[in-house]
């Protein structure tokens, strides 16, 4: 190998580069895309719609984009241990209600908000839990049933109303603006910060993306993937706690009917974002892209006076010319390997 | 041969339901030896290294390493005995760099106070270890810090061959290293299992090539239908003997397990 290696590396660069380049350009085509396409499209809608980069739509798109942001974030974590968590947008649902309850009973601004971290982690854990220890082949099953048990149970709770009414503390953190930057994106770039954190500098994020990349693999390293599964749906489940504070703050109340499709903007925005579905690649930026994406087509449409049924599908067409790159991309990989080998054989 | 016997296996015994796939098997490594791992498909050769290795747990049977017994009930016992395995799929991930491969399930982080999972990643010193193992056992590789999804099938042999050789301290054990590579590719894969045996650990090969095994091996171990057929120093003129007793048309009499009856 020695010898043949330095043959590729010093003989035939130009043979070497000649099968390679044009796939590598498309493959970095392909990792670019989503940046490079959320600016063309708000440099197209900045001109198609004068509104649409003025200060106050900006900020506008900040705050609707900041619960499908830090939500999907949450998301991106069970995705890239090739998870799905359908049950994010119920669970936010019954976050907001516990807080609701917990407010009407306690009236402290720091227990609601516990309240509906603690409710959002309790159903992720629950999601983590029975899809590990249940010995379930995927989780799409366990996190559907959750979203039927939360969504009822919320409903039940509230009596299929919302429940006006959230102390002054959670309200600042989803309706006001802090130098003119609503609040809420300060607590997204918070959260945004910690996982990246996690994800790239802790132990534990390189076990998630061994996981995500080959969990036999993973099993055998050692890594204890039970643990590493169960704290991703977790931390999902918090971060949709999140979510809940800063909606239940915009719109002062806790609703059974919040979070409706919210799994589907998240799995969308993360999918959008450039992360793959089939585990073990992307990173919190991807998710944040997609939010942002997601967020500035829908105000984009509504400028336009697009109806919300269009927007619907508009989301709906992203999301498979997204999720076929994604295949674009293997395809693209496993060409490139076949490529190396046939030349080193 | 009189190197020390590094790891015995006593009398091993797996059942997967009403499958007997191991019964009562023997096995001896000594340091500085490669032993053959010999058997057609399905003779139980995998279920024995995959419990070695932690994988599987035997059903009865010990397995002594350096004169002490070692229950290994966990891949993390294993290699935290200094038994490092290469799978025939590689347990690559190919997602990870490297560095990356090399240290994932036991990756160099601080501080110690903390658990596990939240010590921070010291991954410059994993990326220059890895990088010195790298150019110490002469593995040369397109691109040190990119993902190994894009490299070579040899390339990727090389990754899981080094990575074993870094942790070994005792056994290293090799399934089937260069069935899917080309004769330069298993060239260098043979060179650096000669190369983990000559820094003195324990190699076990599984392998279905008997010019490696007479090239490699001290000694040749058979299994047939989950026992042990036999047991041979292979050479070039037995070679025609080995694969007798691996499909069963011949036995060595001096090494057969007693055949229990029923």
């Amino acid at each position: 190998m020695t010898e043949f290696t330095s043959r590729e590396g010093t003989q035939t660069p130009a043979a070497a580069r000649e099968g390679a380049t044009p796939l590598a350009l498309w493959l970095k085509l392909l990792s670019a895309g989503p940046i490079v396409i959320l600016v063309i499209l708000i440099g197209v809608l900045s001109i198609v719609s004068p509104p649409f980069l003025t200060p106050r739509n900006i900020s506008n798109i900040v705050a609707q984009t900041a619960v499908i942001a830090v939500v999907a974030m949450g998301q991106h974590l069970v995705i890239l241990t090739r998870g799905i968590d359908l049950s994010v947008g119920a669970n936010l649902a019954l976050a907001t209600v516990m807080g609701a309850l917990c407010y009407k009973a306690t009236g402290s601004g720091e227990l609601t908000i516990l309240a509906m971290l603690a409710s959002g982690a309790v159903v992720g854990a629950i999601n983590g839990s029975v899809y590990v220890f249940g010995r379930l082949p995927h989780p799409f099953v366990i996190t559907l049933a959750t979203l039927s048990i939360a969504k009822g149970l919320a409903l039940q709770l509230a009596d299929g109303r919302a429940m006006p009414g959230m102390p002054e503390v959670i309200q600042v953190i989803g309706g006001d603006s802090f130098l003119g930057i609503p609040v809420s994106f300060f607590v997204v770039a918070l959260v945004g910060g910690l996982i990246l954190l996690m994800a790239k500098r802790l132990v534990w994020g390189r076990w998630t993306y061994a996981v995500g990349g080959k969990p036999e693999a993973a099993l055998r390293m050692g890594i204890p993937v039970r643990g590493v599964l169960i704290s991703t749906y977790v931390i999902a489940g918090l971060c949709a706690g999140v979510g809940a504070v800063i909606l239940a703050g915009r719109t002062d109340a806790g609703s059974p009917l919040f979070g409706n499709l919210l799994e589907l903007d998240t799995i969308a925005a993360v999918i959008i974002g450039g992360a793959s579905f089939l585990g073990g690649r992307g990173h919190i930026g991807h998710a944040l892209i997609g939010a942002v994406m997601i967020g500035v087509i829908r105000n984009a449409l509504n400028l336009l006076n697009v109806g919300i049924f269009f927007q619907l599908i508009a989301i709906g067409v992203v999301i498979v010319i997204a999720v076929e790159a994604d295949v674009l991309r293997n395809h693209l990989e496993s060409r490139v390997r076949t490529l190396r080998a046939a030349r080193l054989a | 041969m009189s190197n020390e016997i590094v790891l015995e296996v006593r009398n091993a015994t797996k059942r997967f339901g009403p499958v007997l796939a191991l019964d009562s098997i023997n096995l001896t490594a000594r340091r500085g030896e490669v032993l053959a791992l010999l058997g057609d498909n399905g003779a139980g050769k995998s279920t024995l290294i995959k419990c070695i290795s932690g994988v599987h747990q035997f059903d009865a049977g010990e397995i002594v390493l350096d004169g002490m017994m070692s229950p290994i009930k966990s891949p993390a016992d294993a290699r935290s005995a200094g038994i490092e395995t290469v799978y025939q799929d590689l347990a690559l991930f190919d997602n990870l760099t490297p560095a990356q491969n090399f240290y994932a399930g036991r990756e160099l982080s601080g501080p110690r106070w903390l658990p596990l999972g939240l010590r921070f990643l010291n991954t410059r010193e994993m990326d220059r270890r890895t990088a010195d193992v790298l150019d110490r056992l002469k593995v040369v590789l397109p691109q040190r810090d990119a993902t190994v999804a894009l490299m070579s099938g040899g390339q990727r042999q090389a990754v899981a061959v080094a990575r074993a050789s870094v942790f070994a301290r005792k056994v290293v054990i090799l399934d089937e290293p260069t069935a899917a590579l080309g004769l330069r590719e298993s060239r260098k894969v043979l060179d650096l299992v000669a190369q983990l045996r000559d820094e003195g650990n324990a190699v076990i090969l599984i392998t279905h090539n008997m010019e490696h095994v007479t090239e490699l091996a001290s000694r040749a171990m058979v299994l047939r239908q989950g026992r042990k057929v036999g047991e041979i120093v292979p050479t070039k003129s037995n070679q025609q003997e080995l694969v007798s007793m691996i499909v069963g048309a011949a036995t060595t009499d001096q090494f057969v397990q007693p055949d229990r009856a029923g």
